[in-house]
């Protein structure tokens, strides 16, 4: 699919931005990276690389939980970004759908998704509109529509998650981690659903993901994190065959099954970084 | 002294039912106002997790404002108008300047800052109107002031006008709270934000527009319980006490629970006055109102301790 993507103009820039928690803990020491419009841009690596809060700092989650951006600049659609709040970028078109779903438990699933409406002003009908659009995408959904969000599956709160923040009609979904906790089947059929939206809908996601095998296949371009830092980029099916990204991120080797001694030794530092 | 527990009081029950209804009446119309106090608190709870030690002085205080606007020369319907006006000044000064700085800390804190705003709007109150006491406009407001007589059983029930008008007012206010908080945009990101402030955070619901909100709703009730309080024992700072009622209220309720403070606030409205007239008086020699629900509230803690209707805590394992 890389391939077939042309060249299109960048919707989200970030430049070389340092994040700080509670003034003291540093988490992101110099991040780039740029997401064409239309396109699904992944951002893997291992726990703690920074790519949750990568993605907060863009959305200004961050400010709730004591972190700042410190240096650089995130700019979507040209426009400095950083420190609005995050009711204001929901209406420019930037919305995240955290990890672990986060639905609102004791809302039915149709209040969770009517509450991704929240910041619209074009009314009812076209409101009403989306809704039927979202369960078009998630026919699961409206089954359960009126039940409490609590009471449903890890698929359908992720299902859920996602379809608010489709609701609030964005340009730019920043998706963390839409496979945790899943069945890989499930995680398969959460991936074509994103990837159906990206096409119809022209949406453009950066997602966040563990997932490696799982999200180059499904992505464009990738970015790889480690401590906080981009150690790689490139088109997906580049980096799909990259032997490094094959053998640390996912699993496989040209030479089959070889010992640890002969891994080179910068290979080695990584896999004790990963 | 078996029979005079266990006996005694159910017989007279049956043989003065007449005498029955008038406590059951007495006990709802006072349930019914420990029911709105306690709606002031579960609101502000499930919003901002603040159990919001303010709720009964602000209560005296919208009462205040109306009596002393009313003093003042302003027509009736006027001052009314006036205090809502008031009630959400107070609302957004409360939010600017206690809840946004202190946003993010732990709970406790946002706690001792509301007993802070309590003892901020005695002291304003008694500058502004004066400490003593008071009598609520209640004839100026058009509530009627009469009492209707029934005579069931060939007895004697005497319901007072404006205690059905309390009835009759609070439970609309009910009804209407419930319907904004379920069918409208803003009632559903005031749930949405009871359940989780990040996730109400990510799809931009402003929290400082909800809190505004919340605090001006808390206002409002408070004003009507004012009023309906006012009308029968008069307007004084004696009526904060009324507010600590609703502690057990809320404890029986569940602090998260719309339907638990209104039905645990006219429980214990009627389980008091019945336990006062039946139990109280003739054995204990009276008073018991002043600590029976808090009695009560303990006993249901040691078997439900969320309470009888508490949102029940979805886990999934």
């Amino acid at each position: 699919m890389d391939e077939t993507a042309p060249a299109r103009e960048t919707l989200l820039e970030v430049n070389n931005i340092e994040v700080i928690y509670n003034h003291v803990i540093l988490v992101l020491k110099g991040v780039s990276l740029a997401v064409q419009k239309g396109g699904i841009t992944a951002l893997l690596g291992g726990n703690g690389a920074g790519k949750t809060t990568t993605l907060k700092a863009i959305s200004n989650l961050l400010h709730s939980e004591r972190g700042a951006v410190t240096k650089g600049a995130i700019k979507y659609r040209g426009e400095v970004i950083q420190g609005r709040d995050p009711a204001e970028l929901v209406k420019k078109g930037v919305i995240q759908v955290m990890e672990g779903r986060h639905c609102f438990q004791h809302l039915t699933v149709e209040e969770n998704l009517l509450t991704g409406a929240y910041t619209r002003r074009d009314g009812k009908g076209a409101v009403e509109a989306d809704l039927q659009m979202v369960y078009d995408y998630f026919p699961r959904l409206k089954e359960r529509r009126r039940s409490q969000a609590g009471y449903t599956s890890g698929g359908e709160q992720q299902m859920c998650a996602i379809g608010r923040a489709l609701m609030s009609r964005p340009q730019m979904v920043l998706l963390d981690e839409p496979s945790m906790g899943l069945a890989p089947q499930l995680v398969e059929q959460i991936f074509e659903i994103v990837k159906s939206v990206n096409e119809n809908e022209g949406l453009s996601f950066l997602l966040a993901e563990q997932n490696t095998n799982v999200a180059l296949r499904f992505a464009h371009t990738g970015y790889i994190l480690e401590s906080g830092r981009v150690v790689m980029e490139g088109q997906a099916a580049d980096l799909r065959e990259n032997p490094d990204v094959k053998e640390f991120y996912l699993g496989m080797s040209d030479e089959g099954r070889k010992s640890f001694r002969d891994v080179r030794s910068y290979r080695r530092r990584k896999r004790w970084l990963a | 002294m078996l029979t005079e527990i266990f006996i005694k009081p159910f017989a007279d029950m049956v043989e003065a039912p007449d005498f029955l209804l008038q406590v059951l009446w007495e006990g709802l119309v006072s349930g019914i106002l420990y029911a709105l106090i306690a709606l002031g608190f579960v609101l502000i709870y499930r919003s901002s997790r603040i159990f919001n030690f303010a709720q009964g002085i602000m209560v005296v205080f919208a009462a205040l404002t109306l009596v002393g606007l009313h003093a003042m020369g302003v027509p009736a319907w006027v001052s009314v108008g006036l205090t809502l006006l008031v009630m959400f000044g107070l609302a957004v000064a409360i939010e600017r300047v206690v809840l946004r700085p202190l946003v993010g800390q732990p709970d406790i804190i946002l706690f001792m800052a509301t007993i802070g705003v309590t003892l901020f709007l005695i002291g304003l109150g008694e500058i502004i109107f004066g400490g003593e006491n008071k009598v609520m406009i209640t004839e100026e407001l058009g509530i009627p002031t009469g009492s209707i007589l029934f005579e069931p059983w060939g007895g004697l029930l005497i319901l007072e006008q404006k205690d059905i008008t309390a009835v009759i007012v609070a439970a609309l206010l009910v009804v209407a709270l419930l319907l904004f908080l379920n069918k409208t945009r803003m009632g559903r990101a005031i749930r949405a934000l009871g359940d989780d402030h990040q996730a109400a955070l990510s799809v931009g619901i402003s929290l400082q527009t909800i809190w505004v909100l919340v605090w001006f709703i808390a206002g409002i009730i408070a004003l009507v319980t004012g009023i309906a309080w006012g009308a029968r024992a008069g307007v004084s700072f004696a009526l904060e006490v009324i507010a600590y009622k609703a502690l057990p209220v809320l404890m029986l309720g569940g602090l998260e629970s719309i339907s638990g403070a209104i039905i645990g606030g006219l429980m214990i409205g009627m389980l008091e006055k019945l336990f006062e007239i039946y139990w109280g008086q003739p054995l204990l020699g009276g008073n018991t109102e002043t600590w029976f629900a808090f009695v009560l509230a303990l006993i249901v803690l040691l078997f439900r301790p969320q309470g009888l209707f508490g949102e029940k805590i979805i886990e999934r394992v």
